[in-house]
């Protein structure tokens, strides 16, 4: 499976179209001819002059090179990074000895004092400094990368739910205004922890909580068409784990196994120590063509991501179809360290 | 007059929520509940004899949604009018504005309802509209008799034929005559049923086997089927098709 992991630190060519990149190239090219002209002068004056007279080679000979790689940027990121790494290379020395050749042509006396050996050394040795710098600037930014995605991957419920639940709220407001405030303290909480840090994990017994708020949201919609039967006597109240990784388990069970339902339909949640792991089983009626959707994946793909990122290999998740029942449970290190965090946001 | 109104909705706060606005337009628009039900079975067998002029309908509901009920009300000789109600659904709103059909969202608003219910009492979508809003094929098909609908499930047809201006549809138990182009069947079940012929559709499922048809040339093979006695002949034309959908299935 691919993971998030795998790509934040496996190497990638920068993207030669991004302003940014182009920008670096430019300052690093012209700051490095300048450096160069300086040194080779015995004063100011000459240094200015000698740089100039690189520029009218450099400037044309850089455009080239941004103009081509922009252009070849899509095909370049789909190689494998050294090969990527090459074929820069091979069109930098291509350009420079068309560069070379082209100055050659115009204005042979400017040609002179100066080989395609040279040219082809220095322009090589600037654009393996170049890809060394990107390479190491793009590892120092990954863990933003993780971090956005961690938080795209957390923020992510049923719009249906939040208007159902307004609706559901709404039809209280009257009748029964006291468990209408109720409702919506529970969905305030839902939000809070929808909009929390990321990368924090949260206690087991406040993940519980959360059920138990999300439950009675759709207890007050579906009436006594949703069954949940809790088993919750060992669960380990001060086991950390990411937050939010229950809830759209839960959320799926009602939505594919109780919703589709003209009647009662029971869901069991389960959780459990065993040793120094922490079990959690989450079943509902198997109503086959609902359980293969899109959205059913997508929420099991989303924790699968996120328990990785922040337990690797530590933590395991299966799903199965028995008994007309769907069942997926998750497997997770029983952890109790105030101070761990995922590890991928500290790497 | 009252507006007779039916209410189909799984969830019962929201059915609650409709019948209060509908208290609270009643100034505006005097209206009168004439029915509720929970899902589109029970709703299916409900609006007929409740005179209702405006059915409003939940989308996502149990067993059967709202489009594919009001696609089945659509037969009756005067069927209510549909005014669709969704929390959220991006792509049947979208079908909905593509084919100018009224609908609500949750939470509704009074001056909205009040809209709706104006406007739906004033045009009543026809199949046709309905059948372009849908997204999926029906799980039925249905026939009216004495004002009732009688439901055919898919899954239990063995074949459609067309003989002129109306398809018969074969199940294992009995025949009945539908209105529907056979073409739009063909599109709208192309997963299920298959061509074999210019006025036939058969079920796969329920292909046994073929016969050889003696003395005829335009039609050399006859499809053997699951549950009928009839043999129907397949078109020269067809042919090819079925055979290798068969062979597929057996492999």
């Amino acid at each position: 499976m691919p993971s998030i992991r795998q790509n934040a630190h496996s190497d990638v060519l920068p993207d030669f179209r991004n302003l940014g990149v182009i920008a670096r190239v430019l300052l690093a090219a012209n700051a490095a001819a300048l450096a160069a002209a300086l040194f080779a002068a015995r004063d100011l004056v000459q240094g200015a002059d000698l740089f100039v007279q690189t520029a009218t080679v450099l400037e044309p000979l850089l455009l080239a090179c941004i103009v081509t790689l922009a252009a070849a940027s899509p095909l370049l990121g789909r190689l494998v990074y050294w090969k990527g790494c090459v074929a820069v290379l091979a069109i930098v020395a291509a350009l420079t000895a068309a560069a070379y050749a082209a100055v050659s042509a115009v204005a042979a006396d400017a040609a002179e004092g100066t080989d395609l050996a040279r040219m082809l050394v220095l322009s090589a040795l600037a654009t393996a400094l170049l890809l060394g710098y990107f390479r190491l600037l793009a590892k120092a930014y990954s863990p933003a990368l993780v971090e956005a995605r961690l938080q795209a991957l957390q923020a992510r419920i049923r719009p249906h739910f939040l208007f159902n639940s307004l609706n559901t709220v709404l039809s209280l407001l009257r009748r029964d205004p006291q468990r209408a405030e109720r409702a919506l303290e529970d969905l305030s909480d839902l939000f809070r922890t929808l909009m929390s840090e990321p990368r924090q994990f949260v206690r087991l017994a406040d993940e519980i909580s959360l059920l138990e708020r999300y439950a009675a949201l759709e207890q007050l919609r579906l009436g006594d068409r949703l069954q949940i039967t809790w088993e919750l006597d060992s669960a380990p109240a001060d086991a950390l784990l990411p937050p939010l990784v229950l809830q759209p388990l839960l959320e799926n069970a009602v939505h594919h196994g109780v919703e589709p339902g003209t009647g009662p339909g029971v869901v069991l949640v389960r959780i459990e120590r065993r040793g120094e792991r922490v079990l959690a089983r989450i079943e509902n009626p198997y109503i086959e063509e609902q359980q293969k959707r899109a959205g059913n994946r997508m929420a099991l793909d989303n924790i699968r991501e996120r328990l990785l990122l922040f337990f690797d290999a530590e933590a395991r998740i299966r799903t199965s179809a028995a008994d007309a029942r769907y069942r997926v449970e998750i497997e997770i290190p029983y952890r109790t360290d105030a101070q761990t965090t995922a590890r991928t946001g500290t790497a | 007059m009252s507006l007779r109104v039916f209410i189909a909705d799984d969830e019962e706060p929201a059915r609650e929520r409709l019948k209060e606005l509908l208290g609270d337009i009643a100034a505006e628009l005097p209206t009168s509940v004439v029915g509720e039900a929970r899902h589109g079975l029970e709703a299916l067998e409900q609006v007929p004899q409740s005179g209702a002029q405006v059915l409003l309908a939940d989308i996502h509901m149990p067993g059967m949604g709202g489009l594919e009920l009001a696609r089945h009300l659509a037969g009756l000789e005067r069927p209510p009018a549909v005014v669709f109600v969704t929390a959220h659904d991006r792509h049947a709103v979208e079908a909905f504005e593509l084919n100018a059909i009224d609908y609500l969202l949750k939470p509704v608003r009074a001056a909205r309802l009040v809209a709706a219910l104006r406007k739906a009492a004033a045009a009543v979508p026809d199949r046709a509209q309905l059948a372009r809003a849908a997204q999926a094929a029906r799980e039925y098909l249905s026939v009216v008799e004495r004002n009732r609908i009688v439901l055919l499930p898919v899954r239990d047809i063995v074949f459609l034929r067309a003989e002129q201006k109306y398809v018969t549809v074969r199940t294992a138990a009995r025949e009945h005559l539908i209105e529907e182009p056979l073409v739009a069947l063909e599109r709208e079940f192309a997963g299920r049923l298959v061509r074999i012929h210019r006025n036939c559709l058969v079920a796969r499922a329920a292909i046994r086997g073929f016969e050889r048809n003696p003395g005829d040339d335009e039609a050399q093979w006859l499809v053997v089927l699951e549950g009928v006695p009839d043999k129907l002949p397949v078109s020269r034309r067809q042919w090819p098709t079925v055979r290798e959908l068969v062979a597929d299935k057996r492999e």
